[in-house]
């Protein structure tokens, strides 16, 4: 049989690192007259202090809000013009800037980048009406119970790596922060040394570094500073937590401390993951898109098909720290969250007691395969992870990444399965609805039979 | 896509299945998106949702295939597959590695022609059905868009209602009912099998016919959709949301159909409206300018029959009237004054141009000709949309704000923790 490796071989990723420290990729992808490019930061929400959580992403905004060289009034349009779109993100380990349109306006897309690197506006009136639009994102995630509950789960699993708070900030420090703390903020972080250039598309590399270097290479360096931030320490005791809210349906969570993406365990970790629910691959990017095999899934089995719930998700991303595997259920209608959780964990006391099975490795990697290949399919997919795994590891990590899955064994995954699900390691957190008397929904009487 | 445009391969099986296949090489990968004419607008007025539920359980067990067996074939491949009602098709989608193609594809073709709807599906799935329901009824973005769509259209028209129906509507749905409507629904003529990926074109025809040639049925009767109501005034309704912390907004009007000929002009006037850029003129009022709201934008949903434009936005609650005082001023003002020179110029660049991009995965390819075969648009449609983006006038999108654009004929939604006295509020 051909392995997928022998017909499709890793494509060319060339580098550089210009003398102000900005690190360059271009690979080359003809299949369509389109260009991405992408600039990352090394900057996200751990790198804020008490007081200033949610300025990476507040930063994030306003570098869209014009420029020396880009008048506020023109920031629409220079991209739109070639057909293109551009967007931005912000997250616990990085921030970045994408442009994706046709291959001809990489300098202008190149040409923004480099503006943004350096020139941002910060006009008082805008970061006080960026204020308002953060808030109003804010208000909008609190809507969903189930991003309400991820915030607090995830801010009682640490207490003191500063994953803990959530990347759009608490609401007292998006009320104080001031125009010059976004500011400082900014001629901090974005600087050539502290990000990485990403261009892939139908263009030459040796015409993309030579344009990266006219419009990136007379930004001076700049020293970033002390970067130390607090280890979490070792979780000794279960933790726990219930929200209560207006609503109609019931959510439960249980985050699991779990390795970093340099960690040996991440991989099997990933495996792990797509036994219980199905693999996903690492593009935080393309995520959001379509479901995840996961109908022989040990949690969807016990808990979809069970009828205990109408939705289980597994999440594990490749994060610079150890950060999380979380389980997300959505209860069916009706269902108590105790049996949704009883059941739960009783599928992860059960792996982590007899590990997997060969048949269910094999499955697994065999998904893992299929999805890499998927999230893949555009310049801006793989200019993104070639931008993420730099930013967060190391863009031979994400080259090896294939290969550490492919090895892994099944005493591997049942090692990791054994010394991450343990209950000492996580938190739980449900999400009980009150009906519009205040009062627990009533039950449901709906058409299966549940245990 | 090629550099050149696309160049699919169209034919015609004798029972009325069309295929097209078009081959990339980009990836070791294919995109399979299978189409029968039996969306939500089939639904009968005592079983409203019934499409939705085939679609939630007819990839579940055929009369050969356990949903054991069906779900160790989807997971031992790794497939994305999804089956999903729209108001006028069902679409049964995966994409495979190259290697499996020929395996799905044959699961596709039995999911699609023999499923065997077996009970502990139908009530299992039924309970999943229920809980989306409940959770979309407690989104507040969500309970503004079904509830423009019912002011719009009312309960008569399908576009005025919830392609998963209501919990009412979904308990009188029982299994003999949905044997019923794929027999009479689910059925060769009027389906398109849509192939992008790593194939040959005709060595696909071959199995195609193989496995999807035999399929016979009656061809199903057709679906006339009943005259959209006239707006004749403004209507307003609010659905109260305790607990939220966000107003979400719903606002529109009925739109085109998708073979209106004026069509490209409303596609260019929406994107001026509330598109080009961060959500368009909308989004620089009501988003850059105001502060007012993370998201505000427009979209058209041009259809078999006439779709709405829906202008959506999330606001705090005190800023509800402020934000829709706001879509009122730019619709009114387009509505009267239309766009300018350079507006036209800049959505007609970004239409274009971003052709490449709409047809850059497997995927896209596979939506972009499903939707050509669907409104009869030729095989030909990608090549021909630049020049039919470019020969629209700006006197063509005037016409069009004109002729929608209207304040006063607003149908406006709101749905989150607003106060029980506001004009128009509703209990949940």
């Amino acid at each position: 049989m051909i392995s997928m490796r022998d017909k499709a071989p890793v494509p060319t990723v060339r580098s550089t690192v210009l003398d102000n420290g900005l690190t360059v990729l271009v690979q080359e992808q003809h299949a369509a007259p389109l260009a991405s490019v992408w600039c990352w930061y090394r900057v996200g929400s751990k790198d804020e202090l008490p007081g200033s959580t949610g300025i990476s992403h507040w930063v994030e905004h306003m570098n869209f809000k014009g420029t020396t060289n880009i008048p506020r009034d023109q920031v629409k349009g220079i991209i739109e013009r070639h057909g293109g779109s551009w967007n931005g993100y912000t997250w616990i380990d990085q921030t970045t800037y994408m442009e994706t349109a046709a291959s001809h306006a990489l300098d202008r897309m190149l040409f923004i980048e480099s503006e943004r690197m350096s020139n941002c506006l910060y006009e008082p009136a805008e970061c006080e009406s960026e204020r308002t639009v953060i808030i109003s994102e804010l208000q909008g995630g609190e809507n969903d119970p189930e991003q309400l509950l991820d915030v607090e789960v995830t801010a009682t699993a640490f207490k003191a790596h500063p994953y803990r708070h959530p990347t759009i900030g608490w609401i007292g420090d998006l009320q104080r922060m001031s125009r010059d703390d976004l500011y400082t903020y900014y001629k901090r972080f974005y600087v050539p040394n502290n990000a990485t250039l990403v261009i892939v598309g139908d263009i030459l590399a040796d015409d993309a570094f030579r344009l990266a270097e006219q419009r990136f290479g007379a930004i001076p360096s700049v020293s970033l500073g002390d970067r130390t931030r607090t280890q979490e320490p070792v979780q000794t005791g279960e933790r726990r937590l219930t929200l209560t809210r207006e609503g109609s349906m019931a959510y439960c969570k249980m985050a699991y401390h779990a390795p970093a993406v340099d960690d040996s365990d991440f991989a099997p970790m990933l495996l792990l993951d797509a036994v219980l629910t199905g693999a996903k691959g690492v593009n935080l990017w393309s995520s959001f898109e379509g479901q995840a095999p996961q109908r022989t899934a040990r949690l969807y089995r016990a808990l979809v098909d069970g009828g205990l719930a109408s939705s289980v998700e597994g999440t594990l991303l490749p994060t610079q720290d150890p950060f999380l595997y979380t389980v997300s259920v959505e209860a069916t209608a009706g269902t108590a969250l105790s049996s949704v959780e009883a059941e739960a964990l009783s599928v992860l006391d059960r792996i982590r007691t007899d590990g997997v099975t060969e048949t269910e490795l094999e499955r697994a990697k065999r998904q893992f395969r299929a999805r890499l290949v998927f999230e893949t399919d555009s310049v801006t997919n793989i200019a993104h992870q070639l931008g993420y795994f730099t930013t967060v590891a190391t863009l031979d990590l994400y080259h090896d990444l294939p290969r550490r899955v492919a090895v892994a064994t099944v005493e591997q995954v049942g090692e990791v399965a054994r010394r991450y699900l343990v209950p000492s390691n996580r938190t739980i957190g449900w999400f009980q609805p009150l009906n519009h008397e205040g009062e627990h929904s009533p039950l449901v009487v709906s058409g299966l039979r549940r245990r | 896509m090629s550099k050149n445009g696309l160049t699919p391969v169209r034919t015609a099986l004798p029972n009325g299945v069309v295929v097209l296949v078009q081959s990339t090489k980009t990836q070791p990968a294919v995109a399979i998106n299978f189409a029968m004419v039996s969306g939500s607008v089939c639904d009968s007025a005592d079983h409203i949702g019934i499409a939705n539920f085939v679609a939630h359980v007819i990839d579940r067990g055929t009369s050969s295939r356990s949903a054991e067996a069906l779900a160790e074939a989807f997971d031992n491949r790794g497939l994305s597959f999804a089956v999903r009602a729209s108001r006028h098709r069902m679409i049964l989608a995966c994409n495979c590695l190259t290697d499996d193609f020929e395996m799905v594809l044959e699961l596709v073709a039995d999911i699609a022609q023999h499923p065997s709807f077996p009970d502990r599906e139908v009530g299992k799935r039924r309970v999943e059905i229920e809980t989306a329901i409940r959770r979309d009824a407690d989104s507040s973005a969500e309970a503004a868009d079904d509830l423009v769509r019912a002011l719009i259209y009312g309960e008569l028209h399908p576009y005025g209602r919830r392609v998963s129906g209501t919990l009412d509507s979904l308990g009188r749905i029982d299994r003999t009912a949905l044997i019923d409507f794929h027999r009479i629904r689910c059925v060769p003529k009027g389906a398109t099998l849509t192939i992008a990926g790593d194939v040959n074109p005709s060595a696909v025809t071959d199995t195609v016919s193989r496995l999807f040639g035999d399929w016979s049925a009656d061809p199903p009767v057709p679906v006339s959709l009943p005259p959209v109501p006239e707006a004749n005034g403004r209507r307003r309704a609010v659905r109260q949301l305790p607990g939220k912390v966000q107003a979400d907004i719903a606002y529109g009007f009925t739109g085109v159909a998708r073979s209106d000929p004026r069509y490209h002009g409303f596609r260019i006037m929406n994107n001026v409206l509330g598109q080009f850029g961060l959500g368009g003129r909308l989004g620089n009022t009501i988003r850059e300018r105001q502060g007012m709201a993370y998201y505000v934008f427009s979209g058209l949903e041009a259809n078999i029959g006439p779709g709405p434009l829906i202008v959506r936005a999330g606001v705090s609650p005190a800023n509800v009237d402020r934000a829709i005082a706001s879509i009122d001023d730019e619709v009114g003002k387009m509505g009267a004054d239309g766009v300018t020179d350079q507006e036209l110029t800049d959505a007609k660049q970004f239409l274009v141009g971003s052709i490449p991009r709409m047809l850059e995965t497997n995927a896209m390819i596979a939506t972009f000709l499903q939707n050509s075969e669907q409104f009869d648009l030729g095989m030909d449609y990608d090549a021909r949309l630049p020049g039919l983006f470019e020969a629209v006038t700006l006197d063509d999108v005037c016409d069009a704000a004109e002729s929608l654009l209207a304040p006063d004929r607003a149908s406006i939604a709101i749905a989150g923790p607003i106060d029980e006295d506001v004009e128009g509020a509703v209990s949940p």
